[in-house]
């Protein structure tokens, strides 16, 4: 792009390596960024990406190596150093207080004061409706921020560190809480603060995202920079390779689906969410043995709460659910479990797994209370730690160790964990919401595998995604879902991304 | 673009009281005025006396709420004001300075704050066990130096504020009190504006709302929670100070009577905001000080035992009605390790 000045080095990182007990994260890491240029930092969950941006932002001190930035070497003691030189980060996690209001959040460490430490709230407000304005930011500066959509969080994390006189900026995966259409949103924000002569480093392992919109890529692995590519000269399938030290299949390799028995039929199904605003309006949806249906669309169109109802976790208003010809309307997740169905939560950490847990009391989680893990009132430690050695062992969980806890698991980890234990006993339906999200590449593919695997095996597989190539990839049937309808059920050779992508939005096609 | 279910203040605060409770409140006002015409002095009696019942727990709730907003849950403040009163009445009998004795008070409340800071952040200790250390820590040491028959030359008195304390009604309330009735009123709407309008208070909300985020933009938040759960502190030692040097004169053991712990309660139904506690407070001051009323009333055909309940039951109508949902700072009681 025409915005880069090549000449000028905004950011630079020479030979950085920072140890953590036991681990190397990064490992004599080089890294340049030139005015005006999006850098995209490519690498899977654990390569160390978001500890080398940790250091450029203070958080962190590396152990060894420099850091310059603007032409001057130094040390930053913290992220006030890296502030006062012109670097703002958006964390993964946003750094929000949900209680304030955008203004309140933003000028938080840097205020606007009139005499006497008073806050200055008006001067406050109106200069977020400077900077919005300035980059194309739209948000309400009077907003309280839990009230906002994450897509809008985001952009509030990025006019926090405008407003502090950043010209770099570290995204940290920001696009892993958005949906598409919020995501491209971002890549236009990224483009209108590049032409303006911000520089950004945009960390990912989103492979579409690297080549829509970075100017250069870096590869991490292990801590090491294995490798520079230009968009223009790399496809998918290179990346992936140099991320995962591997050729990786990106496409799921999967056999033409043998429908059988009718296993789960939703009739006019309604359901509210936790405001009481009812949600899902009237679905109905059939999934047969042996296939996956795919539910497509985006955020918020009642897909959580239809999953919630099908597993028993949620109240059904109206409607009836028969799961293998049983009227299980108002099952109770256990009913639900011992029905043969498995559920992989949307929100591993909340409804998945228990963080404080061990690996193997996490995968009886579902069947603790039967033989062999129990015996009447008591538990059954051994056969527990047996089958917890054996899944962690057949569903390559890393660290291979049982008695881990699942919380200092990486996110893919985790999702192995409650794969594991949904997919070792009987199945007729599988109910997967969001499987992948979050998850490096190499999760992934074994993630979608399984799933396959287990459609045939008989079971019937229901996919709800947010990432639309992971429906099509995955389904036989492309459900589409708005407003709290099924609105099109398509088989997957006719949903073509563009046609999906208007019915997404509401528009019949 | 946003669409909210409450209704925001400017502040930020959400007023989602539930009409019950507004209604339970215009009520009692009203009884509070035929009161008032009814029965002249002795109603000014009670408003007076409702006041200085509050005091100690509105001071007990604002540095209840003060910790906590900061992300430090203290449950020692009855212990705070216990030792405040001792050390504040041992320093009135020893040096004879009513002034010296209140800072004697607020200086025990200070290090008291500072000890559960202590053993909160660099200790990372449970606060719950923090703040019973400093309880049962208190009781003992009040107990174990307690000296039988000391007496003081005199205590705090009500300073008349001039033609503002002839008003009626409101003059003998309002302006005609001791100097840390006074002191408390002003504390009270100074920490309502600091903690919503000031630099401090934006930094400490943030400190107990999210800590990290906080951290991210330089503010240090362990350093802000020393500070803060000392400041705090300071405002038990006053309450302390209050009941030996203002209400009483003297200390009698376990004096304090459960008025840390009332005072939390007063912070929570007050939803941690300085005025919201105010209010909670003067109900119960209210109360108590109806109670004592009804006492020389003769009312003999009521158990006693019922007349002694009618503050917390009084307290419990009005605020379960009134409160509605309150959500505390998110972070209080975890300890922030950054890396």
């Amino acid at each position: 792009m025409s915005n880069i000045d090549q000449s000028i080095v905004v950011l630079e990182a020479k030979g950085i390596t920072k140890r953590f007990p036991g681990v190397l994260a990064n490992d004599k890491v080089d890294l340049k960024l030139h005015k005006g240029e999006v850098l995209a930092l490519l690498g899977e969950n654990g390569a160390g990406k978001s500890t080398l941006m940790n250091m450029l932002y203070g958080l962190y001190h590396p152990d060894e190596g420099e850091i310059w930035i603007k032409g001057e070497h130094i040390a930053l003691k913290n992220p006030r150093d890296a502030i006062d030189r012109g670097v703002g980060m958006v964390h993964q996690h946003f750094q929000l207080v949900p209680v304030m209001t955008v203004a309140e959040n933003v000028m938080l460490g840097s205020e606007i004061t009139s005499r006497g430490g008073i806050l200055a709230r008006r001067k406050a407000e109106n200069r977020v409706n400077e900077l919005s304005q300035q980059y194309g930011l739209e948000v309400d500066p009077t907003a309280i921020v839990e009230d906002l959509p994450v897509g809008t969080q985001q952009r509030v994390e990025i006019i926090k560190a405008l407003y502090r006189n950043a010209d770099i900026l570290i995204l940290d995966e920001p696009t892993a809480v958005l949906t598409p259409q919020e995501a491209n949103e971002l890549f236009r924000i990224m483009r209108d603060l590049t032409a303006q002569g911000v520089s950004i480093i945009f960390i990912t392992h989103k492979l579409k995202e690297v080549l829509a919109v970075a100017d250069r890529i870096g590869v991490l692995r292990g801590g090491r920079m294995v490798g520079t590519a230009e968009p223009q000269t790399s496809t998918e399938a290179s990346l992936a390779e140099l991320m995962v030290g591997r050729s990786v299949i990106l496409t799921v390799d999967k056999k033409k689906a043998q429908p059988a028995e009718l296993v789960l039929k939703v009739e006019n199904l309604y359901v509210k969410d936790d405001r009481q605003h009812m949600t899902v309006k009237g679905v109905d949806l059939k999934v047969h043995a042996g296939e996956i249906v795919g539910i497509a669309g985006v955020q918020g169109n009642g897909q959580r709460e239809l999953v919630e109802a099908l597993t028993g976790l949620r109240a059904v208003e109206d409607g009836r659910i028969t799961i293998a010809d049983v009227d299980s309307t108002h099952y109770t997740p256990r009913q639900n479990t011992e029905l043969g169905v498995a559920h992989i939560p949307e929100d591993r950490e909340k409804h998945g797994l228990v963080m404080a847990y061990t690996l193997s009391d996490n995968m009886v989680l579902n069947n603790y209370y039967l033989k062999p893990y129990a015996s009447g009132i008591f538990m059954n430690k051994e056969a527990i730690v047996e089958n917890g050695t054996q899944l962690v062992k057949e569903f390559d969980v890393r660290p291979p160790n049982p008695l881990t806890t699942a919380g200092k698991l990486s996110g893919g980890n985790k999702q192995k964990v409650i794969v594991a234990r949904e997919f070792s006993r009987p199945t007729k339906l599988l109910i997967a919401a969001q499987p992948t999200r979050g998850i490096d590449v190499g999760s992934i593919e074994f993630i979608h595998n399984q799933i396959v695997a287990q459609r045939d095996r008989g079971a019937a597989v229901l996919v709800v995604s947010a990432e639309l190539d992971e429906v099509l990839g995955l389904a036989d049937q492309v459900a589409v879902m708005f407003d709290g309808r099924i609105v099109k059920i398509l088989p997957v050779a006719e949903a073509t991304r563009e046609r999906v992508g208007l019915l997404m939005a509401g528009s019949e096609a | 673009m946003t669409t909210t279910t409450a209704p925001i203040t400017k502040k930020g605060v959400r007023l989602d009281a539930p009409l019950f409770g507004r209604i339970a409140i215009v009520l009692l006002g009203i009884a509070a005025l035929v009161y008032y015409f009814l029965q002249p002095q002795q109603a000014t009696a009670v408003y007076a006396s409702t006041l200085r019942q509050s005091t100690p727990l509105i001071l007990g709730a604002l540095c209840g709420l003060i910790g906590e907003r900061t992300g430090i849950i203290n449950i020692g403040i009855e212990g705070q004001m216990l030792l405040g009163a001792f050390v504040a009445f041992l320093a009135n009998v020893y040096i004879g300075n009513l002034f010296i004795a209140v800072l004697a008070g607020v200086a025990t409340g200070a290090l008291l704050g500072l000890f559960l800071a202590w053993m909160s952040i660099t200790l990372k200790m449970d606060q719950i066990i923090g703040g019973t250390v400093i309880n049962i820590m208190a009781l003992g040491l009040t107990s174990f130096f307690y000296v039988a028959g000391l007496t003081t030359k005199g205590k705090l008195q009500p300073i008349p504020l001039g033609p503002l304390a002839d008003i009626p009604l409101f003059g003998p309330i309002f302006f005609n009190n001791a100097p840390i009735t006074y002191l408390t009123i002003i504390l009270v709407f100074f920490f309502q504006f600091a903690l919503f309008r000031t630099v401090w208070g934006l930094r400490t909300r943030a400190v107990g709302e999210h800590p990290s985020a906080a951290d991210t933009v330089g503010i240090r938040v362990n350093t802000m929670r020393y500070m803060n759960t000392t400041l705090a502190g300071c405002l038990s030692g006053l309450a302390g100070a209050y009941l030996t040097l203002e209400a009483v004169g003297s200390f009698e053991r376990g004096m304090t009577n459960g008025r840390g712990f009332v005072a939390l309660a007063v912070m929570i139904f007050g939803k941690w905001t300085p005025l919201g506690s105010w209010g909670a407070a003067l109900l119960f001051g209210f109360a108590t000080a109806l109670q004592t009323q009804f006492q020389f009333l003769g009312l003999d055909f009521i158990p006693h035992q019922f007349i002694g309940m009618f503050p917390y039951v009084l307290t419990i109508v009005v605020l379960a009605g009134f409160v509605g949902r309150s959500r505390p700072p998110a972070a209080e009681g975890k300890v922030y390790d950054p890396e």
